[in-house]
């Protein structure tokens, strides 16, 4: 055994310097500070700043370029007893709900039949997934198309023989927001699909063989058992989808353009309207600040919900 | 009568064949213990008596009734799993009364079939918590109340211990074979742990490779284990195997283990079976109780000893194991607490060699 190894005490050990702390060990420190304040800054800067700005300027009577004459409340009462925002807000319950309930159900549907370990899963999920990848814009051109009563589905069926056919919702001043819902429905739903796929695939499998012998029907067992596991993923896919809705802008644009007439307009087109078309940029914030405000009416209970259910401590579900 | 039959089963999933032909009988009231190794069988053949999944071939009968191709919940089973399986969205009344719920049994008996199985468990006050909030001892034994409220003809428990820590699973390990001396019903328990097994079974089915190597009560599968591998996966630590000569000298039959006549085991209960052996090589096989320090104390009878190398000793506190070297081979011996014999030291160890067994080295099957 060599004993030169071990170092004695009261030996000298090999000189090492002592770590002092120099101002250059404090440059990665500071640096972190500088870039995470930067960041903070603009975040906050941006959101909140021109929110609140925005707001000002919903008071005044701004037209293209801001102004600083405060006219009140105007332009919220002029909007409230405006046809076209009456209309958007119809509008914005059908499609919300429509397309919310829509999505989810479909999703939902979609990730059970996926779940029960069939062939060819990945080529599956990966062609519900797709239309995800594309923009609202090419969604809406491509249905535009589709559901075009002179190119269209219509088209194809009575060129299959049934000359009669009519499918014309797209024209149709009470259909035509469905069939913005449709098309939204077609792009979100392979999302909802994945997360509740995901969800199901993280649950025990043993759960399956407990509820078989429990005699659990497959829709039971789904509609007590497995979607009620996975429910935090059925909240946080709701509340996607909600902001979605209400964000929707480009969809309509490309599909409908909001017509026929104003028929399928949402609140996000009548500020663009007010901002850029009009010129009339104080009804436009105000627009977009009642938008705001419908948001944070319905995220507002989910938040609260949430931290209520957190306070309880331990709950699943 | 007959609680469950199973006949020339056999289960292949593609071309792996899991289970190759298992045949069981248990007679009602018993509690079988499926035991060894991962992947050789036993939770599949757990889960096609279930129902749960296919055999390929063969029948099934539960409580004289053929269920092949009956779907689980018409097979009168309940089943306790692993994980527990409780439903997370449910309280634990919930996940009770959900089967009853699924088979449409009015209300009232559902409440007073929940409240006779909560306090056969002492799970009262837990009824309206879900199973987060739960420890793991309570949610198995939420996971058993959910199985007890069938009233089945047939139990049926996959590793429900093995989530558990250690003291706990010692626990719930008496407290499933208190449940099965209160209810008598018949159990088949599924477990990698041999200990489960010998303290549970009325009768243990050792399991490898998808067949039954030994289906028998606890004390023959340790005494008399039809093979090698039984012999080893059973005990812990397992039982000493030594490639050893089987001589004759005179009427005695002894094994040498080792080269010369120093290390011949007499073997004083020699069978008819066993002299047919005689000059040819032969598995020993010795339990570690049965090789040991004499300390003189204890009144021990003059037999056979062996002198050996201690190559390492393991202080338990309630016993001190020894790895000894024979011949060529490595044997645990074990002895009372307080032995320290020194490592590297030879000394002479005491054999009992009335329960020895004799393996063939080629088939590993028991000779005697």
């Amino acid at each position: 055994m060599s004993e030169t190894a071990i170092t004695m005490p009261g030996q000298a050990r090999p000189a090492r310097p002592v770590p002092r702390r120099s101002w250059l060990s404090e440059i990665p420190d500071l640096l972190t500070r500088i870039v995470a304040g930067v960041i903070a800054t603009a975040a906050v800067g941006y959101v909140v700043g021109f929110t609140l700005w925005t707001v000002l300027i919903s008071f005044t009577d701004s037209t293209l370029l801001p102004e600083y004459n405060f006219v009140g409340f105007k332009h919220y009462w002029q909007l409230l007893n405006s046809r076209i925002w009456q209309v958007a807000y119809l509008n914005l319950t059908i499609y919300g709900l429509g397309f919310i309930l829509g999505a989810t159900g479909v999703g939902l549907l979609l990730a059970i039949l996926i779940d029960q370990k069939i062939r060819g899963e990945n080529v599956l999920r990966t062609i519900y997934l797709y239309p995800m990848a594309l923009s609202f814009v090419v969604t809406g051109t491509v249905w535009a198309w589709l559901l075009n009563p002179t190119i269209g589905v219509e088209q194809f069926v009575r060129g299959l023989g049934w000359t009669q056919f009519k499918f014309g919702w797209l024209v149709d001043r009470d259909l035509a927001i469905y069939c913005v819902v449709i098309a939204a429905i077609w792009q979100a739903s392979g999302f909802a699909m994945a997360l509740f796929l995901a969800g199901l695939r993280s649950l025990d499998g043993d759960l399956y063989k407990a509820a078989a012998i429990d005699g659990a029907s497959p829709a039971r067992m789904y509609l007590r058992i497995m979607v009620p596991a996975i429910w935090p993923i059925v909240v946080s896919v709701l509340v996607i989808l909600l902001q979605t809705a209400i964000k929707t802008y480009d969809l309509v644009r490309a599909l409908t353009a909001g017509g026929p007439g104003i028929a399928t307009t949402l609140p996000t087109n009548v500020v663009y309207d007010y901002m850029f078309q009009r010129g009339l940029m104080g009804a436009g914030s105000a627009a977009a600040v009642m938008l705001l405000l419908s948001l944070l009416i319905v995220l507002l209970p989910y938040a609260i919900f949430q931290r209520l259910r957190r306070g309880k401590g331990g709950g699943h579900g | 009568m007959s609680a469950l039959s199973v006949e020339g089963l056999r289960v292949r999933f593609g071309s792996v064949e899991v289970l190759k032909s298992v045949d069981l009988a248990i007679e009602s009231g018993e509690f079988i213990v499926l035991v060894g190794p991962s992947g050789c069988g036993k939770s599949t053949l757990l889960n096609v008596i279930a129902g749960l999944e296919q055999a390929t071939e063969g029948r099934i009968e539960i409580g004289g009734r053929e269920v092949t191709g009956v779907p689980p919940k018409d097979r009168d089973i309940a089943m306790v799993f692993q994980t527990y399986a409780l439903y997370p969205a449910m309280t634990v009344r919930g996940n009770i009364t959900f089967g009853m719920e699924c088979r449409g049994v009015a209300k009232a008996e559902q409440q007073a079939a929940v409240a006779r199985v909560a306090k056969l468990l002492q799970i009262e006050h837990l009824l309206d918590r879900r199973p987060a909030q739960l420890s793991g001892g309570q949610r198995q034994r939420v996971a058993m109340g959910r199985a007890l409220v069938r009233d089945p003809v047939l139990f049926l428990f996959d590793e429900p211990l093995s989530n558990l820590d250690a003291k706990l699973r010692v626990e719930m390990r008496m407290e499933i074979k208190r449940l099965h001396q209160r209810i008598g019903t018949t159990m088949v328990y599924v477990t990698h742990d041999q200990v489960e097994a010998m303290t549970l079974a009325t009768r243990i089915a050792v399991m490898n490779g998808g067949h039954i190597q030994q289906f028998a009560d606890p004390q023959t599968i340790y005494d008399e284990p039809a093979n090698l591998f039984v012999a080893r996966f059973m005990g812990s630590p397992p039982m000493n195997a030594l490639p050893a000569k089987l001589v004759a000298s005179g009427s005695e039959i002894a094994a040498m283990v080792g080269p010369d006549a120093a290390t011949a085991v007499p073997l004083p209960n020699a069978t008819a079976a066993m002299k047919g052996w005689v000059g040819r090589e032969v598995v020993l096989g010795i339990r570690p109780e049965c090789i040991t320090l004499p300390d003189g104390k204890q009144d021990t009878r003059p037999g056979p000893s062996l002198p050996a190398t201690v190559e390492m000793i393991e202080p338990t506190g309630a016993e001190t194991m020894a790895l000894i070297r024979v011949g060529q081979s490595e044997v645990m011996a074990r002895m009372r607490p307080d032995a320290r014999p020194a490592v590297g030291s030879t000394a002479s160890f005491a054999i009992d060699t009335a329960k020895a067994c004799l393996f063939d080295p080629k088939t590993e099957s028991r000779i005697a």
